[in-house]
This record gives C-alpha cells, sequence and structure tokens, in this order.
C-alpha cells in the first residue's frame, strides 16, 4: 500500500475530489494547512507598509491506495490540481506497512 | 462656531422647538462618533490587544461626561478671564442652568449646547488613544484622559470657541474642530509617544489589523456622525450655512478618499480598504475646521489635498521612527493643520466668515491669523501632553509590564479576550467569590 499525500491549492480542492472519486477512490482524509515552496507567499500593504505572507493557506488531502494504483493516481490529482501558475502545490506518495478498518478489524489492501 | 450668532439680534431670539430637536440630534450624532472611532482603531490591532482599544475610546465616554458636567463647561464656556479660560459657577454641576435658558444669542437651551459641546469633549481625547494602541496601562490612560482635558482640551475649546477665548477674538476660523479637537489630539499624541514609546516589535514584528471590517464599519459610523459634529456646529440657525457645512462635510471626505486611493494606487499599486477609510477620516477632519468657511468647490479641494498629503504623512513614522501605531499624528494633526490653513486659501468670504482666503482676493491675512491659531494649539497640547504623560510614568508607570504586553494586554487589562477561536481550553469554574451552588443553598437553608 501507498499513502498518498497531495498539498494543493484551495480552489482547486473541488476538482481533486471529483478525480479522485471517477478514479475510484472510497475515501480522503483532509487537513487545512499552511506553507509556501519557492515562490514564499505574498506582500500586503497597509496604509503603505508591506508585510510579507509567508505561510499561505493549502489543503492537505491524503488517500491511502494499493501499489498498483499509486502512480496513475498522483498523475489524476496532479491534473486536477495544476492551473499552471506559482505555488500550485506538491504530491507525493510513501509505503504503508498496514492498515486497519475500525469498524471491521479488517487488515491490509482489506481495509482500503 | 459662535461668531455668526453674535449677528443675530438678540431681543428676537426665543426658543426654536425645530432647532432644539436639530441639535439635539446632532449631539446624538456627535456621540455614535466615539464608539465609531472605536471600531475604527479596534479593527487595526492585533486580535490580542482589540477590546483594550475600544475601551480605551469607550472609557471617555464615562469620565469626560462627569467632569464636563461638574466643571469643564464652566472653564470652556464660561466668562471668559485674560482670554485664557472661563468660569460660570451655575454651569458647575449643570446646577444654575433653566430649563429653557437659551445659550447666547442663539435659539436653544443651554443645556441643549452644554450636551452638545460634550460630546466633542469626549471624543478629542479618544482620538489620542490611537497612537497608544497595545501598550499603556488603563489605568495610566484613564488618568491622563481625566488631567488632559482639564488642563489641555476645556481651555483650547475656550480659546477657539468661548466668546473672549484669544483665538476666537483673533478670528481664527475654527467652524468644529479643526485646532480644538484634532489638532489639539494630535499634537497630544506625539506628547505621549515621545513618553511612552514604541511597541515591542515596532518595524520587526508584523502587526497587521486584525480586522478590516471592523475599520470601514467605524469609519462608516464616523462619517454619519460627523453630519452631527458640523452641521450642527451652526447650532440650528436658519441662515443656510449649517446646510453648506452638510453639503462640503460630503464632498471634501468623497474628494478625501478618491485623493488618499488615487496615491496609494501609484505609490503601492492597490485600492486599499484600510486606505478607502484612512482617506475618508483625513477628509472628515480637513473639512472640520473649513465646512462653513469654503464653497463647495473648495472643500472637494480641501479633501483631495488632505486625502493625499495624509497618505505621504503615515510613512512619517517609519522615517522618523516614531510609532504612532494607527497614525493618529500622520491623519489628525497633518489632517487638522491642512484643513486650518487651507482656510486661509480658500475662504470665499461669504458663508461664515466675511474674512477671505488668498485664491478669494483676501491677501494673507486670514492665513496668517489661522497659521497661528494652528501653530500655538499645536505647541500647547505638545507641551503640555508630554509633561503630563512624564509625571504619570513617574508616578505609577504609562506601560504595561513587557510580558503583558507580548502576550496581549486585553487579558492582563480586562480579563477577557475578543474572541473564542479554539472552544478548548478550560473548563467552566463557576463566579468568582462564592459558587452559584453554594449561594443558593444557604438561601434555602434561611
Amino acid at each position: 500500500m501507498k499513502l498518498i499525500t497531495a498539498v494543493i491549492k484551495p480552489h482547486r480542492l473541488d476538482e481533486v475530489k471529483d478525480a479522485l472519486q471517477s478514479f475510484g477512490v472510497h475515501g480522503l482524509t483532509l487537513t487545512e494547512a499552511a506553507g509556501y515552496g519557492r515562490q514564499r507567499g505574498h506582500t500586503e500593504v497597509y496604509r503603505g507598509a508591506e508585510y510579507t505572507v509567508d505561510l499561505v493557506p493549502k489543503i492537505r488531502i491524503e488517500v491511502l491506495v494499493e501499489d498498483a494504483d499509486a502512480e496513475e493516481l498522483m498523475d489524476v490529482v496532479v491534473k486536477a490540481a495544476r492551473t499552471g501558475k506559482i505555488g500550485d502545490g506538491k504530491v507525493w506518495a510513501v509505503p504503508v506497512d498496514d492498515a486497519v478498518r475500525v469498524r471491521t478489524g479488517e487488515r491490509g489492501p482489506d481495509a482500503l | 462656531m459662535p461668531p455668526g450668532i453674535l449677528t443675530l439680534a438678540a431681543d428676537k431670539v426665543t426658543l426654536s422647538p425645530a432647532n432644539t430637536g436639530f441639535m439635539l440630534i446632532c449631539s446624538a450624532l456627535v456621540m455614535i462618533m466615539t464608539p465609531g472611532l472605536a471600531f475604527f482603531y479596534g479593527g487595526m490591532v492585533r486580535v490580542k490587544s482589540v477590546l483594550n482599544m475600544l475601551m480605551m475610546s469607550f472609557i471617555s465616554l464615562g469620565i469626560v461626561t462627569i467632569l464636563w458636567v461638574l466643571y469643564g463647561f464652566g472653564l470652556a464656556f464660561g466668562t471668559d478671564s485674560g482670554g485664557f479660560i472661563g468660569w460660570n459657577g451655575n454651569f458647575a454641576g449643570f446646577s444654575g442652568i433653566g430649563l429653557t435658558e437659551l445659550w447666547g444669542t442663539s435659539t436653544i437651551p443651554v443645556y441643549v449646547f452644554a450636551v452638545f459641546q460634550l460630546m466633542f469633549a469626549v471624543i478629542t481625547p479618544a482620538l489620542i488613544s490611537g497612537a497608544l494602541a497595545d501598550r499603556v496601562k488603563f489605568t495610566a490612560w484613564a488618568l491622563f484622559i481625566a488631567l488632559w482635558v482639564t488642563v489641555v482640551y476645556f481651555p483650547v475649546a475656550h480659546w477657539v470657541w468661548g466668546e473672549g477665548g484669544w483665538l476666537f477674538e483673533l478670528k481664527v476660523i475654527d467652524f468644529a474642530g479643526g485646532t480644538a479637537v484634532h489638532i489639539n489630539a494630535g499634537a497630544a499624541a506625539l506628547g505621549v509617544l515621545l513618553v511612552v514609546g514604541k511597541r515591542i516589535g515596532f518595524k520587526k514584528d508584523p502587526m497587521r489589523p486584525h480586522s478590516l471590517p471592523l475599520v470601514m464599519l467605524g469609519a462608516g459610523l464616523l462619517w454619519f456622525g460627523w453630519f452631527g459634529f458640523n452641521a450642527g456646529s451652526w447650532l440650528g440657525n436658519d441662515d443656510g450655512i449649517g446646510a453648506v457645512a452638510f453639503v462640503n462635510t460630503q464632498v471634501a471626505t468623497a474628494a478625501a478618499m478618491l485623493g488618499w486611493l488615487a496615491y496609494e494606487k501609484l505609490r503601492h499599486g492597490s485600492f486599499t480598504t484600510l486606505g478607502a477609510a484612512s482617506g475618508a477620516v483625513a477628509g472628515l477632519v480637513a473639512i472640520t475646521p473649513a465646512c462653513g468657511a469654503v464653497s463647495p468647490l473648495g472643500a472637494i479641494a480641501v479633501g483631495a489635498i488632505a486625502g493625499v498629503l495624509c497618505a505621504m504623512a503615515v510613512n512619517l513614522k517609519y522615517k522618523f521612527g516614531y510609532d504612532d501605531s494607527l497614525d493618529v499624528i500622520g491623519v489628525h494633526l497633518v489632517g487638522g493643520v491642512v484643513g486650518s490653513l487651507l482656510i486661509g486659501l480658500f475662504a470665499t468670504g461669504g458663508v461664515q466668515s466675511k474674512a477671505k482666503g488668498l485664491f478669494y482676493g483676501g491677501g494673507f491675512e486670514q492665513l496668517g491669523r489661522q497659521a497661528v491659531g494652528v501653530v500655538c494649539v499645536l505647541l500647547y497640547s505638545l507641551v503640555v501632553s508630554y509633561v503630563l504623560a512624564k509625571v504619570i510614568d513617574l508616578v505609577m508607570g504609562f506601560r504595561v509590564d513587557e510580558d503583558e504586553e507580548v502576550a496581549g494586554i486585553d487579558q492582563a487589562a480586562h480579563a477577557e479576550t475578543a474572541y473564542d477561536f479554539a472552544g478548548a481550553g478550560g473548563g467552566t469554574v463557576g463566579r468568582k467569590g462564592p459558587a452559584l451552588g453554594e449561594a443558593l443553598t444557604k438561601k434555602v437553608d434561611a
């Protein structure tokens, strides 16, 4: 199994959710996050005084998938989240040893 | 404000129900400016000190009201002595004022004039508080208000508006408070700042406004209340000058907002809400002394000039390194000076006063008078406010402790916080003192 984590722009959430659903993903976990990449946030001006806001709002989505689906799923997320502008985010995958569905106690791929 | 009322023939004067009603409404309008100011300032500070900012304005409604009734009205508008201060024993505690006794040659009761002027006295010290955001002891601030109105506001109001006051006799024009209110408060802010010093983290930590919608709400209430401030300052006399003041208030404010926004767009690239709100207030400040002396076109000029100059002036604090937190100096002092001096250029001679400004064929005479008014009020307020703040600082300390300032003054000074973001962090421990249940049990036992 793999854990796919995607950090995306908040306004792309609906597109990414729809794409995951049509791909056949049953569940996901979502966190409101803040961070920055190479673009280092933005600048705000109050009465001429400039403030750099480097931690910008992001959405962090986590999905557990089987190994075979991981690569394709990453592509799906990237396609849905992309605007082409700076700050689009990042997607990565890490291996997962085991998983348990709390309600039934099923383990491994059955728990997905 | 009073020169025009002296032109009415004294023997024809009777109480006017219309003017009395109008002036009571104007007084209520001026009252709403102080809570409006509280929101204007409150939105500009950080979350941790918004309540303190609101309270610094709100407390003025308590303290100044009482002092005004006890002796302030007498000092400001009593019989003149030496051009510097007035006194009238009947005004002390409002004890000798008759219900239908009229104010001078106006058509409104003394009570109405007294309460209208009270609202001016309330908002003026509240204006100063914007320079001191986040860092002064509430008790020290309350004491400062009481002392400051006594030795600065009441005398200066007498100079400018009291019959026999020396600036009044000099024919300095101040329709509704450019010198007595705005220059006075702005200069005081500078005086206190020199004692109190900068916020911890000034120019280093981000100190972004926590709620621009509150700032807009406050600016809107100020604009609304300002019609009472300016149009009411002619005391309801039926010669149309109050109406001109109303029109000028509207157009100058509009022009100043546009002026500020234009400057901001050119200089920083965006039309900001804070800029629109600040520009409007700068226009209101600048037209305050001038709204009875200029034409509506003149008012547009006064507003636009003030909007641009005040937008430039708020940067002075970064240049000179004084921490005027919410730009009381940049907006009120500079706006007040601009408006007062521009009377010397734009006065038409056909409205409140016969005096003409430079652009209307009047020469430099009125400009000179205005300059004397500006400089004298500025210096008096600056020096006396500095001394008062210094004394308070030596006696009880003007600033809160460093850790209280960093943690947020709301908790330290008021035992409250403005917003419940988390909903977590401790259960209800009951009331301070005997628990509610305990008290109830005792009652049952008895």
